[in-house]
């Protein structure tokens, strides 16, 4: 496996959608090779930092709505 | 002749089977999904605030801003309530909830598409894209590196993780074209697995990981841009 082929392998590795073949091929390339381990960390990097966007409050508004809604809900 | 008593014994006499018994499948038992339906408040605020974040996320990459998306995330809790009774719990909980957000923001979306400027209409969505996800001159004729990436052990956790950097990470994934964003924020936002993004979206699991793996690998490029 050359580089450029194993960049496009990453997403079906990191969720075990590879052969055992391939993914032994994989691991036997990226043991040996400084870009494409550096690679697969930044794509790791990547979904990490995507998982923190998401911290968000509810603005209170919205908040003291819904739970209104699910008073009304509990009551019914 | 030489046959013991035992061998003569159904498998389990001794009380000691080598093998499991038949498997017993339970319900599984949803701790938020109970609380909801006793009707917990604290339940219910702790749920809404934990998904508040992925919710508006995933609404705003239909909607074309914050207050649509709002009502949206609204609609959809209020829905979730009005159906609550009959939700038997054979999907989790937030697959549920996701789930019916994505009927309310498409939904939403198909009708702010009919008063949007006609222009708008006729601009073609980008489809989820062929060909290697990195620059090509970035390899030798021999498929190797020649311009690696950098490591980014060396970039400091304080940088990594600023307000700043987590800004760029948005607007990467917000500059996705629809059908990689939408994956990519229900696996790496949201925090679903890859089956039950299948399921939402009804995609197959190899659509859904090119989808991913262009998303993920636009929003890698544009982190290395910044970090650069």
């Amino acid at each position: 496996m050359t580089c450029r082929e194993v960049v496009e392998l990453m997403t079906d590795y990191l969720d075990g959608a590879l052969s055992a073949a391939d993914r032994a091929r994989f691991d036997q390339h990226i043991q040996g090779c400084d870009g494409c381990r550096a690679y697969l960390a930044q794509l790791r990097t990547a979904r990490m930092l995507m998982g923190r966007v998401a911290s968000e409050p509810v603005p209170e508004p919205l908040k003291a709505e819904l739970m209104n809604a699910f008073r009304n809900w509990k009551s019914s | 002749m030489g046959v013991s008593l035992f061998s003569r014994l159904p498998p389990c006499a001794e009380g000691r089977p080598t093998y499991p018994g038949p498997r017993v499948v339970r319900e599984p038992i949803d701790p938020d999904l109970d609380a909801l339906k006793s009707g917990d408040e604290a339940a219910f605020e702790a749920l809404i605030g934990r998904y508040h974040g992925p919710m508006m996320r995933l609404a705003m990459s239909y909607l074309r801003d914050r207050g649509a998306a709002e009502d949206a995330v609204q609609e959809t809790w209020l829905t979730c309530l009005r159906t609550l009774d009959k939700f038997e719990g054979r999907s989790a909980l937030k697959t549920w909830v996701f789930g019916i957000l994505l009927n309310v923001a498409r939904s939403r979306h198909r009708k702010e598409s009919r008063i949007l400027p006609f222009t708008s209409l006729f601009r073609r969505e980008p489809g989820e894209g062929r060909g290697p996800t990195v620059d090509q001159r970035r390899f030798g004729s021999d498929g190797l590196w020649s311009t690696p990436p950098d490591t980014w052990s060396n970039v400091p956790e304080s940088k990594l993780l600023d307000r700043e950097t987590i800004d760029q990470v948005k607007a990467a994934i917000e500059a996705l074209p629809p059908k990689q964003r939408e994956v990519v924020i229900l696996r790496d936002v949201a925090g679903f697995e890859a089956d039950e993004v299948c399921g939402l979206l009804a995609i197959s699991p190899a659509n859904q990981r090119v989808r991913l793996h262009r998303g993920r690998a636009s929003v890698r490029k544009a982190l290395e841009e910044y970090l650069k």
